[in-house]
C-alpha cells in the first residue's frame, strides 16, 4: 500500500495506470476547450478546419475575434471591477474576524465562530435569492415611507458584490485565521517592551507576518469572485459578469470565440495563482 | 478589559456583526417570511403556509426535490470513491516534486470557471463532438451518438466540478497519517483491507467528512452543470427555484422552494457530523 510495503507487480501497474487515466479525466475538457480556439470554423467541434488565431484578433465577420468583441470585453471589465470590490472587502473584513477570533475571549465566541462558517454550508443560490427578498423588502420600505428609490438595491452590482462578499469573506477568514494562529506572540510582546504602542505592534510585526496570507486571500476571493455563477445569477441586473455573459452566449450556441475567451481565462488565472505561490515561497 | 482593549473588540466585533446580520441571519428571515404568506388580492397579502402546500402538494415540485437530493448524495459518493485512491498517491506514494506537482494538476482545472468546465465537457460529449466522431472514425458505431442530455453526462459534470474539493481536504488528512503506523498495522497482520478499514479511513475521516459536506452541497447548488448537460428529465431543484423568481415572478413560492433547500442541505449536513462524529468547527474551520 505505501513503498515500504512490498506489493505485486500488477497491484502497482493497475494503481498506476488508474492515477493517469484520472489526471487525463481531469485535463480533457480544459484541453478540448483550448485547441478549439484556434478552429477555422464556425463551431468549436469537428472537423477541424485549420488553425487560426482569428477567434483571438480578427475584426470582421463571421470571425470576430476575443479582443474585438465589445460585451465580451465590458463583461471582463464588469468581473474584474467586482472581483476587485469584493476582494478588498472581504480581505478588511475577514482580517478583522481572525484578530477578533484570534485575540478575544469573550461570551458567544464559539457561537460566533458557527455562524462565521454558515456560509460555507448555504447553497449559493439560496444566499443569492435571500439578499435579493432583503434588498427589495428594504427598497420597496423606502418607497413607500418616503418615495425613494434606492437603485443600488435593486439587482445589480451592488448586489452581486454583497452577495459574492457574504460568503467569500468566510473563505478570506479561515485563510487568514490559519496563518495568524502560527503566529508567536512573544514577537508582538518584544516589539512593545521596546517601546511601539499596540498599533505599531501589529502594523510593523504581525501584518508584515501575515502578508503571505493577505495575499492569498486576496487572490483567493478574487479568482472566486470572477468564478461564480449562482449567486450572481440570482442578483445580476443589466451589467453582465463574464460568467453570465459566456452563460448566455452557450444557451444560444456556441462558436470558437468563447473557447478564446475560455483559454485567455484559463492563462489568467494560472498567472495569479503563479503569482500567489511566488509570494507564498517568500518566508 | 482595558479601554484600549474594549474598543479593539468593538472595533473588531463591528464588521462582523454587520456582515452575519445584514447579509445572512436577517436575509433569510426576511425570507422565510416572505415564503409564509399567499397573495390574496392586488398588493395584499395574508399569511398562510399555502406556498409550502404547494410545494408538498405538487408531484412535480416534491419528485424534483428528492431527485436533486438522491443524485446530490449519489455525486458525492462517486466523487469520494474516486478521490480516495488518487488522495492516497499523491500524499503517501508520490514523493518530493512528483508528489507537489501532482497535487497542483488536481488544482489546475479548479482555476477556470465551471462554465468553461462544463463547456469542455460539452465539446466532449454532444453528437458532433469529439468523442461521438472519435467512435464513428473507429467504426465502433454506424451514425453520431448524442451523450449529452441525460443524467449520466450530468453526474459526469457534477463530479468533475466538485472533485478538488474532495482531493484537498483528503491529501491534508492522509498527509498527517505517519507511516509506521499503516506498517505496524501490517506487522500485527493486518491485510491490505483490514488496514485500510481500521487504520487509514479512521484516521481520514475528517477529511472525508469536509469533502463529503462540500461536495454535497455543491452538488446540491449546483445549477449550471444540470441545466447545461442534463437532459429535459433531470430537471434540478435550482432550476425551479431560478424559474420561480426570475421567469414567472412568484417570490413567494420560490422563497419557499429555497428554504426546503436550506432544510434539506443543514438536515444532511448535520446528519453528516453526527454520524461520523464531527464538528462544524472541525472539519470547516
Amino acid at each position: 500500500m505505501i513503498p515500504s510495503m512490498p506489493q505485486p507487480r500488477a497491484y502497482r501497474i493497475i494503481y498506476t495506470g488508474y492515477i493517469v487515466m484520472f489526471f487525463i479525466y481531469l485535463g480533457l475538457p480544459l484541453a478540448v476547450v483550448a485547441v478549439f480556439a484556434f478552429n477555422d470554423s464556425q463551431f468549436p467541434s469537428l472537423p477541424w478546419e485549420g488553425f487560426t488565431w482569428n477567434w483571438f484578433f480578427g475584426d470582421a465577420r463571421p470571425q470576430i475575434g476575443a479582443f474585438h468583441e465589445r460585451p465580451i470585453l465590458r463583461a471582463i471589465g464588469t468581473s474584474a471591477f467586482v472581483g476587485l470590490c469584493v476582494s478588498a472587502l472581504s480581505l478588511a473584513v475577514g482580517t478583522s474576524n481572525a484578530f477578533l477570533f484570534n485575540r478575544y475571549q469573550f461570551r458567544g465566541r464559539g457561537l460566533l465562530y458557527v455562524l462565521m462558517l454558515l456560509p460555507l454550508v448555504i447553497p449559493g443560490i439560496v444566499l443569492g435569492i435571500s439578499i435579493l427578498v432583503f434588498s427589495s423588502t428594504v427598497a420597496n420600505a423606502a418607497w413607500d415611507v418616503a418615495n425613494l428609490d434606492i437603485t443600488a438595491l435593486r439587482p445589480g452590482l451592488v448586489l452581486v458584490v454583497l452577495g459574492q462578499f457574504s460568503f467569500i469573506t468566510t473563505i478570506a477568514t479561515l485563510v487568514i485565521a490559519a496563518r495568524l494562529q502560527k503566529f508567536d506572540r512573544t514577537l508582538e510582546e518584544a516589539a512593545l517592551n521596546l517601546g511601539a504602542d499596540r498599533l505599531t505592534a501589529i502594523r510593523t510585526i504581525t501584518l508584515p507576518y501575515l502578508m503571505p496570507a493577505m495575499i492569498g486571500a486576496f487572490v483567493v476571493a478574487f479568482l472566486m469572485s470572477f468564478e461564480n455563477f449562482n449567486t450572481t445569477l440570482m442578483l445580476v441586473g443589466s451589467d453582465a459578469p463574464l460568467t453570465i455573459a459566456m452563460f448566455d452566449r452557450l444557451k444560444e450556441g456556441s462558436t470558437p470565440l468563447l473557447n478564446a475567451v475560455s483559454l485567455l481565462l484559463m492563462l489568467g488565472s494560472s498567472c495569479l495563482a503563479l503569482v500567489m505561490i511566488a509570494f507564498q515561497r517568500k518566508p | 478589559m482595558q479601554a484600549g482593549a474594549r474598543l479593539g473588540f468593538v472595533l473588531l466585533l463591528t464588521p462582523l456583526l454587520l456582515w452575519l446580520t445584514l447579509l445572512i441571519i436577517i436575509p433569510h428571515i426576511d425570507m422565510l417570511l416572505l415564503s409564509l404568506r399567499e397573495r390574496v388580492g392586488v398588493g395584499q397579502y395574508a399569511s398562510s403556509p399555502a406556498n409550502y402546500l404547494a410545494f408538498f402538494g405538487e408531484p412535480l415540485y416534491l419528485r424534483t426535490f428528492m431527485r436533486t437530493a438522491v443524485m446530490s448524495v449519489l455525486a458525492t459518493v462517486i466523487t469520494l470513491l474516486i478521490a480516495f485512491p488518487v488522495s492516497f498517491y499523491i500524499a503517501k506514494i508520490a514523493k518530493g516534486r512528483v508528489q507537489s506537482s501532482l497535487f497542483l494538476l488536481c488544482l489546475v482545472p479548479f482555476w477556470v470557471s465551471e462554465l468553461v468546465r462544463t463547456f469542455g465537457w460539452m465539446i466532449l460529449l454532444r453528437e458532433t463532438g469529439l468523442i461521438s466522431t472519435l467512435l464513428q472514425n473507429l467504426g465502433l458505431v454506424s451514425g453520431p451518438v448524442e451523450m449529452l442530455y441525460n443524467d449520466a453526462a450530468m453526474m459526469v459534470g457534477l463530479v468533475y466540478t466538485s472533485m478538488l474539493f474532495m482531493v484537498v481536504p483528503l491529501v491534508t488528512t492522509l498527509e498527517s497519517l505517519d507511516d509506521a503506523v499503516i506498517e505496524a498495522g501490517y506487522d500485527l497482520g493486518g491485510s491490505g483491507f483490514s488496514v485500510l478499514r481500521e487504520i487509514i479511513i479512521p484516521h481520514a475521516t475528517p477529511g472525508i467528512v469536509s469533502g463529503s459536506i462540500v461536495v454535497f452541497m455543491l452538488s446540491l447548488g449546483n445549477y449550471l452543470t444540470p441545466t447545461m448537460l442534463g437532459g429535459k428529465d433531470s430537471l434540478w431543484f435550482t432550476e425551479l427555484i431560478y424559474s420561480q423568481f426570475i421567469v414567472r415572478f412568484n417570490w413567494e413560492l420560490g422563497a419557499a422552494f429555497g428554504f426546503m433547500l436550506l432544510i434539506l442541505s443543514s438536515v444532511i449536513v448535520w446528519g453528516m457530523l453526527r454520524v461520523t462524529g464531527q464538528t462544524l468547527e472541525k472539519t470547516m474551520g
